[in-house]
This record gives C-alpha cells, structure tokens and sequence, in this order.
C-alpha cells in the first residue's frame, strides 16, 4: 500500500528592501568599525527599491518569473531589469525599506523601536545619545532608532534585537502572505503548530539563543489556537522543519502545521566588498522570508515523500561527494529512481551575480557538476549528458545569500506551482549545514528529500 | 611536489573541497598536517 503522505497546500516567498540595514550586516559592520569612512562608498552602490523590484532574480523569487529564463537574460542580471516589473507575484512581495520600517516597529512587542514620525526626532537623538541604541535609515535620513533591551546584557543589546526582529519581521510577512493564498479557506487559528527554521538567536544572557521564535510570529500573525517550536540546523534548518512538519502531520499529532523562516540581518551585504570595489551595485539588500503550509494528504497537492529523507550522518565524511552522495541520491535510491526520472535538483540557489564577482563562483552550477559526475559514476548519466543534465535538471542561482532560504526551499513554491499544473513530476530537495562554522566540530551537515507530483485523490 | 616531511595549514571550502578532504590526501602523501578548516563563502 502506498502511504499517503503530507501535501504541501501553500508556499509563500516575500523580500523585502532593506538598503539602511546593509550595514548591519556582518561584514559590512565589522569594516565600518575598522573604517568610518567606509560609509559614503557603501552609501553610493546601495539601489533604489525599483531597481530591487525590476532585478530579474527577486521577480523569480516572488513567482513572477521562471527561474530557468534567467538563462535567456544577459549576465549580469542587474544589467537586465525587467521594466514594468511589479513588486508582487503569486507567491508573495517585495516591500520597501518603508514598509519593512513599519513592519519592524508593528512586531516589537518589548518597545525598543522607535521611528522618527511616531516618536518626536529629539528624543530618537536623545536614546542615541544615551548609547546601546542603533540608529535606522531610510535613504541618507535618520528614520528611527532600536534601544538594547538591557544594560548589561550582550545577546539583548541592540544589535542582536535589530537581528532577531529583522528575522521576525520577514517571518511575519510571510506567513501574512500565505494566509492572502488561501482566499478564505483558512483563518490563522486553524493551524495548531508553528515551526521557525531560521538562523537568528533569540534568547538572554542565561540562554543565548533560548529559541521559539515560532511563537512569536504566530503570536503577530494571528495563530492564536497554535504551539511552536524552532529549529536550528545552519542553512539546513528550513528543510529540517519541512520535514519535521511532515512528520507531525504524518503521526497525526497535529493535522496542520505551518513552516516559517525569516530573513538574515547578518548576511546583508556579505560580498559587498567585492561589489563596490568592482563598481557593482550592492546587491546584498534585501531580506527574504519564507512560509511553508503542511496538511494531510489530499491527492491534490504535492507531497513530502517521507520514505525517501536522508540525512549526512555523522560517520558519512565530510567531502563534497560524500554530502551529495547522502543528499541527493539515497533520495533517489529509497524511491527506486534514477537520475533522469528527477525533473529538477533544488540545491543551494545562491545568485551567482552575488558570488562570482566575490570569487566563490557560480555555487549551484558546481553543485550540479558533481551530481552529474556521480550520476555517470552510478550509470544514470553518459558522460556526454552531464552538461545537458544540469542545464535541464538544475536552477540557476535566484536566491539572494540568505542561507538557510537560499539553500533549496526558495524553490519549494516553483515546484509546487509546476506539479499543481501538472508541468513537474518530482523534484529533489537538498540542504547543507555548515556545523563546522560553530566551533563544536568539524562535521558537515544536510539533508535530502523528494517532493512529488499527486497522484490523485 | 614532494610533500613528504612538509608541514601543510589546510582552508577549505565547503563548497569546493573541504579542508578534511585535503587534510586525508596530504597525509597520505607524508605531509604533515598542522591545522585545518572549513570555510563557508555563502
């Protein structure tokens, strides 16, 4: 008997603008403190939100373009907007840094934004002058201010809320979203758990990174009726959720759950050297989000093939081939598949207009490469049909460097769209996780799933 | 290259070849192997 697997019902996948935040990113933060200087050359390759709209990845990140045309459009993308380009599509929005200001300030439950216009500018100067506050832009003009939420406490300083709330923010649009595709047939209360893969730490001085971030989005959308949890897992942690929402769903624990993952202050403008040093826009500007809607099987909607999940394990090695070996093909192993019968691999979509110019390549297509030369290696492939098979089978790179979004679900929507129409049959998943990053080993990380066409009701 | 009695820093990348599939190949090859990482570019 073949087992009825959870569906996928709804994908939602928002960005939104955020320009005066690139330099809170990581990188740009920690150069800015070296260098103040460094502020009007970061300023001068910052872009506008129609140019943010009009790039020919974030519209194939909103729904509004396939991600395979990008092969037809001239590279660099950015000097291909797509004009007319609208700031919303099937799947979701872009918003402005307005809008995500706004959004910022409705989240804060504790207080600590505060935005010129709702609070007098000489007070947003006074709490700036007091320190342990970081001030908000819009354009070159002071738009706010976000306040530590204690004096002494490092993970609640400002800094590390912007982050959190960045994350949240994002999340919360998402999810937004995803109720807007439902038309009615769900109100928010309908779904009873709520899982966060996303890559802030929320927590205090007790418990860095005490987590449930999951709450508290379900707590601003409306999930009045749901519990939650986070999961963290690096890049990984999206997947690991999706998967863990399935299983829920699959027990019969909870018959609905809700996926989310917010977008990652800390990556904003990670290249950004790169790019302002070449005279390229700063293209690392925007936060992503992503919600996910599990529910039981209906023979209608795509389904997370469970069956077919596989894991790095801790004794798989820590090569390339042996990351893609565990990720990709047991997958294809456990359904009883072989390489052609896959429509498409979702690995890590990062847009290579990103990393190239910062000299880490075109990530996706190197992906692709390996899982073509471990598929003539198996026998799937010729070792003629390797290139083909990448252009076919792979994605270019359309994510923005959001990590764990960017590492195979910001694709999880096309899929799921293209499978509804009958246009895909199955399509594998596969997320890596950079344990190693974390000091506590040396492991690598992944996981790997199939997401297949219904079979009818 | 003789890499017999050389001592070796291996970075690797996560995308790319990770630094212990680099460390393994310069043992085999009698180098010795004084630290090792795995970067992450995205």
């Amino acid at each position: 008997m073949t087992a009825r697997y959870p569906v996928v019902t709804a994908v939602a996948n928002v960005l939104a603008h955020a320009p005066g935040l690139v330099r809170y990113g990581s990188r740009p933060r920690r150069d800015l403190a070296r260098d103040p200087r460094l502020a009007d050359r970061l300023a001068a390759h910052l872009r506008s939100y129609e140019a943010a709209v009009a790039y020919p990845p974030n519209q194939a990140f909103i729904g509004n373009l396939d991600p395979d045309a990008l092969r037809d459009l001239p590279r660099p993308w950015f000097r291909a907007p797509l004009p007319a380009a609208p700031p919303d599509g099937p799947f979701g929005v872009i918003v402005s840094e307005s809008e995500l200001l706004d959004l910022l300030h409705e989240v804060d439950r504790a207080r600590l934004v505060h935005l010129v216009g709702r609070t007098p500018v000489r007070e947003v100067e006074a709490l700036l002058d007091r320190g342990r506050a970081l001030p908000l832009w819009r354009g070159g003009d002071l738009a706010g201010c976000v306040v530590a939420g204690h004096d002494e406490d490092e993970a609640l300083g400002a800094d590390i809320l912007l982050e959190n709330l960045a994350c949240k923010a994002t999340a919360v649009l998402a999810l937004r979203g995803l109720f807007r595709q439902l038309h009615g047939r769900l109100r928010p209360t309908d779904v009873p758990f709520i899982i966060s893969g996303s890559e802030e730490a929320v927590g205090d001085r007790y418990q860095r990174g005490g987590g449930n971030l999951a709450k508290a989005v379900g707590e601003a959308a409306g999930l009045g009726a749901a519990t939650g949890m986070d999961v963290k897992a690096f890049c990984a942690s999206t997947l690991y959720a999706l998967v863990t929402a399935a299983v829920y769903v699959h027990s019969g624990l909870f018959h609905r759950v809700a996926v989310v993952a917010g977008g990652s202050l800390a990556k904003l403008g990670m290249k950004y050297r790169a790019h302002v040093e070449q005279g390229l826009p700063i293209l690392e500007d925007v936060l992503a989000g992503i919600a996910i809607l599990v529910e039981a099987a209906n023979g209608v909607d795509p389904r997370v093939r469970l069956d077919t999940v596989s894991g790095h394990r801790i004794d798989g090695g820590s090569s390339q081939q042996a990351i893609v070996a565990a990720l990709a093909f047991e997958p294809l192993t456990k359904a009883g598949y072989r390489l052609g019968d896959i429509d498409k691999f979702a690995t890590e979509l990062h847009n290579p207009d990103v990393t190239e110019p910062a000299g880490s390549g075109d990530v996706p297509t190197t992906n692709y490469r390996l899982i073509a030369g471990l598929g003539v290696r198996r026998g799937d492939l010729t070792g003629d049909g390797a290139g083909a098979f990448v252009r076919r089978h792979g994605i270019p790179g359309f994510a923005p460097t959001q990590g764990h979004i960017a590492s195979a679900v910001c694709y999880l929507a096309h899929a799921c769209q293209a499978m509804r129409l009958g246009k895909m049959r199955r399509a594998v998943f596969m997320a890596k996780g950079s344990l190693f990053l974390g000091r506590m080993t040396q492991l690598s990380d992944g996981l790997g799933l199939l997401i297949e066409a219904p079979t009818g009701p | 290259m003789e890499l017999r009695g050389k001592r070796a820093i291996v970075i690797g990348e996560r995308d790319g070849v990770s630094g212990a599939a680099i460390e393994a190949c310069l043992k085999s090859a009698g180098a010795e192997v004084l630290y090792v990482t795995t970067q992450c570019f995205v």
